[in-house]
């Protein structure tokens, strides 16, 4: 027997348009315009229409349904964009139910016809409604990795301290990819200034495990061997201990307490002092003061 | 047949490496510079890495013999201008070439020669003048 849920819904498409608008503004789609849902459920509709048209079976996994698996992942992607949950997404191919099973009761007369038919079109929406939560995963999923770039790019900077001197202050926990990413770009950095001093400043780093810690050495003996010395810094009482019970040899690494303390030794090594501009008038001046 | 060449400068010898090393070559230029050394008397060596785009483990393993055998003839090494990638491939490889001393470039590398041998600039020049003189180096040293 043949489907005649596409001659049905082609008969009655703008009343079923109507219902579903009316049906998605009453479960509270407000933060889609108005025109934009309409545009959007008219465009699904039609695309629904031409695939049970074009299409025989009701698996929506062949090329027939390309066109309407494309509307869905805009859809899907706008929605995710706009910070819609993933029932709500979904919400938007499972409201036409009403509509159409409506429409079926009134169209319908035979009721083991009527039954094959809602069960069509139950099946359809739903893998429809089930393809829209994954569209919308993997929009969330590209969201995710983008940001995760994103914070790979930021947390990576490599500062100019003085001249012949760099400071680079990770922030967040280390990993392999990141490593490779600091490592590189310091070293590049390096070689762009022609520094001799590097100091790597791991305030910002939470935990410091043997593998952090083996990166940290391997980034510290690649300087080397481009002639720049590494000065690790910021090392907290915590982290300390735990370097110490891990066994994890730092030596031959020079190590400082703070920043500042790292950017002194720098200062020393490269021939350098910091005094205080005119410092015995300064001392009289403060002396009157008080 | 390819040879790198090993040039002379005051007491030290300078080695640029501008082609891809390969393994016969890495080892004709550990003949040569150990031989150099020898005939020249020579304080110190440079390699100058800098154009240098792909190490291999034998490449690494090379360049730390130079440096042990320089060690034994009484010369310092330094490998200077060493690439980021190169530097990595290192380290990745377990070669962190702890005998070698390292500097930036040429100009830096020299400057830590001179330092770590005591040399004035001119003393080097001079050195290189009264080749083999080590009298001359030692006078001058006590004025």
């Amino acid at each position: 027997m043949e489907s005649q849920l596409a001659t049905i819904l082609k008969k009655n498409e703008s009343k079923i348009l109507s219902q579903w608008v009316e049906e998605q503004k009453k479960l509270g789609s407000t933060r889609v315009s108005n025109e934009d849902l309409i545009s959007q459920c008219t465009n699904f509709l039609r695309l629904l229409i031409e695939g049970l048209q074009k299409n025989k079976s009701f698996s929506i996994a062949g090329t027939g349904w390309d066109p309407i698996r494309r509307c869905l992942d805009e859809v899907s992607r706008a929605r995710g964009l706009l910070g819609f949950s993933p029932s709500e997404t979904a919400t938007f191919v499972f409201s036409l139910k009403l509509p159409i099973f409506s429409l079926l009761r009134q169209e319908i007369a035979d009721s083991a016809q009527l039954t094959e038919e809602t069960w069509n079109a139950t099946s359809l929406l739903d893998q429809l409604g089930l393809y829209t939560t994954e569209a919308y995963q993997r929009t969330r999923e590209e969201i995710i990795a983008r940001q995760q770039e994103e914070m790979l790019e930021l947390s990576t900077p490599v500062v100019k301290l003085w001249d012949g001197i760099l400071a680079l202050p990770m922030i967040g926990t280390l990993d392999s990819s990141r490593t490779q990413v600091v490592m590189e770009s310091l070293l590049q950095r390096i070689m762009e200034t022609g520094s001799e001093i590097a100091i790597i400043d791991i305030t910002g780093v939470p935990t410091v495990d043997t593998l952090v810690a083996q990166h940290l050495i391997k980034t510290v003996t690649a300087a080397r061997l481009m002639g720049a010395e590494c000065i690790i810094s910021g090392i907290r009482p915590q982290i300390a201990a735990t370097i110490v019970h891990l066994g994890v040899d730092l030596a031959g690494v020079t190590t400082k307490a703070s920043l500042a303390d790292a950017f002194h030794v720098a200062l020393a090594r490269s021939g350098r002092t910091v005094t205080k501009v005119g410092g015995a008038r300064s001392e009289k001046l403060r002396e009157t003061r008080v | 047949m390819e040879r790198i060449p090993i040039l002379k400068l005051g007491s030290f010898l300078l080695v640029t490496i501008q082609v891809d090393m390969h393994d016969e070559l890495a080892v004709r230029l550990q003949d040569d510079l150990t031989t150099k050394i020898v005939d020249s008397s020579a304080r110190g060596v440079l390699i100058d890495i800098s154009a240098l785009d792909i190490v291999d483990s034998f490449i690494g393993r090379m360049l730390a013999g130079i440096a042990s055998m320089s060690k034994i003839l009484d010369a310092q090494t330094v490998v200077v201008g060493m690439q980021p990638a190169v530097a990595i491939t290192l380290v990745e490889l377990g070669l962190s070439l702890d005998g070698i001393k390292t500097a930036l470039n040429v100009d830096r590398g020299m400057k830590l020669l001179r330092d770590s041998l005591e040399l004035s600039e001119d003393e080097n020049l001079a050195a290189g003048e009264a080749n083999g003189e080590f009298e001359s180096i030692h006078a001058s040293d006590e004025n």
